[in-house]
């Protein structure tokens, strides 16, 4: 399942998608995060079904995400690799903007 | 002074309903749904996985007392009590707040398998407009989730939107799509979907000389274009339902379906019922799964 988390508004896309199809719920992206967006939880909250641990968002970030993300995302051309994505073992995380 | 009532525009119907060719006794399981929005509460119980009774009533400002009353409504027309139910699933906004819930599921997943029980196991694509969010969900034929995108962070584009505008314009919000279609010339889109904004600019067109019914018109095609924006995320692919209270409004699901060139497909139960359906299939998939024996 690609979960988007996130939201648009007047200022743009800002979505960041896990596929939980490729996480392994390592719980890597919980320790790269300096603003603490992940969290492993026990079951998939959106597949009742399934008991897999994953990655999620963590609720309370899922409406700052232009914010909380922004200090790994600076303005100019050579934009570092973000370390969530860099860490994900499975490549499983994507940002849209 | 003597104060005069105001009539409630926004106001839409409260319903219950109940299947007279299903007897609960002979059930091996009920189980209950209870999706509490964040405008409206749906209580929807079922018999072996079979729509037996549903309440759909407003939320009101306390979530625990909103899912009681929805369950009461519900059990209204029926024999059945409470303690007759095997398991009890909440969802929606307020899903943390449903006191007599076995357990909570997000409505994104509830909204798939309700869409997926509704309209049929062709159904890929999802679209909830419910009250103060958006959600585009992808599924499979079970109705399982397989990409989903939800839109809560502003209340553009959703039911609370239209419940201010019918209010805004006297209009009764049941009559808000078909007035909007009475025009002679659609009138361009209001430019901002956002409820604040597009309140004054709607002030300013009827200052302009707009009729009430093209500035409905131009309220309703900012709302389809804002959805259809969400929609393009996620991609569509056919067949393609609504659910949730603006699959009701033919001035928006008339002018998305315009814009995307697909016809979304038809149910005759209420839409808004989806999410708590949802939930009650879910409920009757687990005591199947024989995890919610014995309450």
């Amino acid at each position: 399942m690609l979960a988007n988390y996130g939201y648009s508004d007047g200022s743009g896309n800002y979505f960041i998608t896990i596929d939980t199809d490729k996480c392994n719920a390592c719980g890597a992206c919980v320790e790269a995060c300096p603003a603490q967006i992940f969290q492993v939880v026990d079951e998939d909250p959106n597949d009742p079904m399934n008991e897999e641990p994953l990655a999620i968002v963590v609720a309370g970030k899922k409406k700052k995400l232009k914010y909380e993300c922004g200090p790994c995302k600076p303005s100019g051309d050579n934009r570092p690799a973000l370390p969530c994505v860099m860490v994900c073992e499975g490549c499983a995380i994507s940002h849209s903007w | 002074m003597s104060e005069e009532k105001r009539p409630e525009f926004w106001r839409w119907a409260e319903t219950n309903w109940v299947n007279p060719d299903i007897r609960w006794e002979d059930a091996q399981f009920i189980t209950l749904g209870i999706d509490v929005g964040s405008v409206s509460s749906q209580a929807v119980i079922m018999a072996d996985g079979k729509m037996y009774a549903y309440g759909n009533m407003r939320t009101g400002s306390d979530s625990p007392n909103s899912a009681r009353n929805a369950l009461k409504f519900a059990l209204g027309k029926t024999t059945l009590t409470e303690v007759k139910i095997s398991y009890c699933i909440g969802t929606g906004y307020g899903r943390v707040n449903v006191p007599m819930a076995d357990r909570t599921v997000t409505e994104i997943a509830c909204h798939a398998r309700g869409a997926n029980f509704f309209y049929g196991p062709k159904v890929r694509t999802v679209l909830d407009v419910g009250g103060q969010d958006i959600k585009a969900i992808r599924c499979d034929e079970k109705g399982k989730v397989t990409n989903f995108l939800m839109n809560d962070k502003c209340a553009a584009g959703t039911g609370r939107g239209m419940e201010v505008f019918s209010d805004l314009l006297s209009v009764p919000i049941g009559e808000v799509g078909e007035r909007s279609y009475q025009v002679e010339k659609e009138p361009p889109a209001v430019s901002s979907t956002c409820v604040v904004y597009a309140k004054s600019e709607a002030t300013g067109l009827l200052r302009k000389g707009l009729s009430t019914n093209e500035v409905l018109a131009a309220y309703c095609s900012a709302m389809a274009d804002r959805i259809y924006s969400l929609l393009e995320r996620v991609g569509v692919e056919p067949e393609f339902a609504i659910t949730g209270g603006m699959a009701k409004n033919r001035g928006v699901v008339g002018r998305l379906t315009k814009k995307m060139g697909l016809e979304p497909l038809k149910t005759s139960w209420d839409t808004q019922l989806a999410g708590a359906a949802g939930a009650a299939l879910f409920g009757y998939a687990l005591c199947q799964k024989s995890k919610g024996k014995g309450k």
